[in-house]
């Protein structure tokens, strides 16, 4: 229906390739080294929605903040089509699992932050009321942050990531603290966000499910320090059913991956 | 309004007849209640005999039976006073122990004389203090004020920005929190030596030790308000594009204000204790230097009246920041939910 959600960029493609290049990563521990992140290769083609599913603890969301270039790793290197990164850029944008909106700012300002801090506003303050349409937050745009639900706070933090037109995506258990319902919903929207814009989306999940029903290819981790196990391919059109017996296969599968096999 | 014109403050009868006849219409008991205690204490004032010769007894036997009638007047409009009277109303239970307050002061001192002398004085010599040396007192609450303004915005201007600067940045933490915590307890009498030798007025010696003593607290709370910040609001703002500049400015400082206006409200009741000390080196005139001028001469009343001024000249500014806070701190109100 509509090709762009917030078209910026005509030039490039909307999605961003990363590669992976035998990340590994430790955190000091009292001096000591803790070892999270071993050998993590993979590479994702522009415009993918990549899931990265593991254990608890596993370094998943180290990853992530790897990629959006908030910590250097220890070794290994990352490339954002084909240029390494080297520190946080507004092309590769991250949603956490709290929405952690600036209490002090309305919606608006809010979703204003990029273009603010980039000196963009005066020119692009259009695409902010758009973005905060895009993601059904029409009547909000004054409210502040306490006077939203769950589902709101985090859709103005999705709101506040794509108003800056980010060619990745990475969403860090954006969905983990809503109800089920709320959750179900934003799926959805997520995952119409994603084929209108044509970003590049990767996405820690803790949710198996989700996972399947979102993503175009699955990444499993093992425990920490984390290793790539599994690569798979979801190759289902959209929109995908929870009982299709292809996923329930898949979702099988990958609990098995994660040796909880015997749970099911 | 034809009800203000046709009824003196002292005829209620005529009030309460003139406006019973109103639809909905609904009198202030707490008001009425006041204005009687206020008129009882103006009685008692005028009818009973002083102890000894006090000055002014009539006068503030008129002043507070006036202020009782004006109360007594409100009451009796109730409903009628609109804004004014809803201001009004949650202030009677204050307003009715005040009257009985000024009654048993004015009893126990001027009427029966059982307070020991001159430490004690009775509500009008108040009155005689404020009418007979107003005007001095006048000119020592402005050149307070002036001090005090001058002194408590250098401070917390400093104390902002040395503790924003402590806050973010690891080298002048390194540096700043020592001094920080050397000077800080230290008293502000401690520094009257310095602050004569240092500075070329007495009155800018004085700016000194308020400036100093408002901008300590400033300083630790906006430090420790900085330091607290939620790492995720820098880890966004810096995936955002958002240069050093912009993390202080936009980041640190906004989600730092709520303490700031603790150390600026701590800021403001330091500047008002060092105020008489700050006053003893040598400035012709303000609150600080009345209140040891009429200490010296064992002028109680005088001290207790400039006290008075004092006091309320403090609550007014501390009322007035918390305005202000209300104001800048908005999105921390009303926890509306939907």
């Amino acid at each position: 229906m509509v090709a762009a959600a917030l078209p910026l960029r005509s030039d490039t493609a909307p999605g961003m390739a990363l590669e992976v290049e035998a990340v590994s990563h430790h955190f000091d521990l009292h001096g000591k080294a803790l070892p999270v992140l071993d050998r993590v290769s993979f590479r994702i083609e522009p415009g993918e929605f990549v899931a990265l599913l593991g254990p608890s603890g596993c370094g998943k969301s180290t990853l992530l903040r790897l990629v959006a270039g908030l910590d250097p790793p220890s070794a290994g290197r990352l490339l954002a089509d084909e240029a390494t990164v080297t520190g946080p850029d507004p092309s590769r944008l991250m949603v956490f699992q709290d929405p952690t909106l600036f209490p002090w700012r309305t919606v608006r300002d809010n979703v204003a932050l990029g273009l603010e801090a980039r000196g963009l506003l005066r020119s692009e303050q259009h695409r902010v009321q758009k973005a905060i349409d895009l993601v059904g937050l029409g009547g909000f745009a004054g409210a502040y942050p306490h006077q939203l639900s769950g589902g709101m706070a985090q859709r103005a933090a999705l709101a506040r990531a794509l108003v800056n037109d980010p060619r990745l995506l990475i969403l860090d258990e954006p969905l983990g603290k809503l109800d089920s319902l709320t959750r179900l919903g934003m799926q959805g929207e997520l995952l119409g966000l994603w084929q209108r814009a044509g970003f590049t989306a990767l996405l820690v999940t803790h949710d198996i499910e989700e996972a399947l029903i979102l993503a175009t290819r699955v990444l499993v981790l093992g425990p920490r320090p984390a290793r790539l196990v599994a690569d798979l391919a979801v190759g289902r059109p959209y929109p995908r059913h929870r009982d299709d017996p292809h996923l329930v296969g898949l979702r099988h599968r990958i609990l098995e991956l994660l040796g909880l096999a015997a749970t099911w | 309004m034809t009800i203000l014109s046709e009824v003196s403050p002292l005829d209620p009868e005529a009030a309460l007849a003139g406006s019973g006849a109103g639809p909905g219409f609904r009198p202030w008991g707490g008001g009425l209640a006041a204005g009687a205690l206020w008129l009882g204490a103006g009685a008692l004032t005028a009818v009973w005999p002083d102890a000894d010769d006090w000055g002014y007894t009539q006068e503030l036997a008129i002043l507070l039976g006036g202020f009782g009638g004006a109360l007594v007047v409100a009451g009796l409009l109730g409903d009628r006073l609109g804004r004014l009277g809803e201001r009004l109303r949650p202030k009677a239970p204050w307003l009715i122990a005040l009257a009985l307050l000024v009654a048993v002061w004015e009893v126990l001192v001027a009427k029966l004389n059982l307070l020991p002398r001159p430490f004690f004085a009775p509500p009008q010599s108040f009155l005689e203090v404020y009418v007979e040396d107003g005007r001095r007192l006048a000119e020592c609450t402005i050149a307070s004020f002036g001090l005090l303004a001058t002194g408590y915005l250098i401070g917390a201007a400093l104390g902002f920005a040395s503790g924003v600067a402590i806050g973010w940045s690891r080298a002048v933490a390194y540096w700043g929190h020592p001094l920080l915590r050397l000077i800080g307890p230290l008293p502000a009498v401690a520094w009257l030596p310095i602050a004569f030798f240092a500075f070329p007025s007495s009155w800018s010696a004085s700016v000194f030790l308020i400036a100093l003593a408002s901008g300590i607290p400033v300083a630790v709370l906006t430090w420790s308000g900085v330091a607290g910040v939620n790492s995720a609001y820098y880890d966004i703002a810096r995936t955002l594009g958002a240069g050093p500049r912009f993390l202080v400015l936009k980041v640190a400082v906004p989600a730092a204000l709520p303490h700031v206006f603790v150390g600026l409200f701590m800021g403001l009741c330091a500047a008002f204790s060092v105020l008489v000390v700050a006053e003893m080196v040598g400035v012709k005139a303000g609150l600080g230097w009345y209140l040891q001028w009429a200490q010296g001469w064992a002028a109680y009343g005088n001290m207790y009246a400039a006290l008075l001024v004092l006091a309320l000249v403090c609550s007014g500014l501390v009322g007035l920041l918390f305005r202000v806070r209300d104001r800048v701190l908005v999105w921390q109100k009303g926890l509306l939910k939907w």
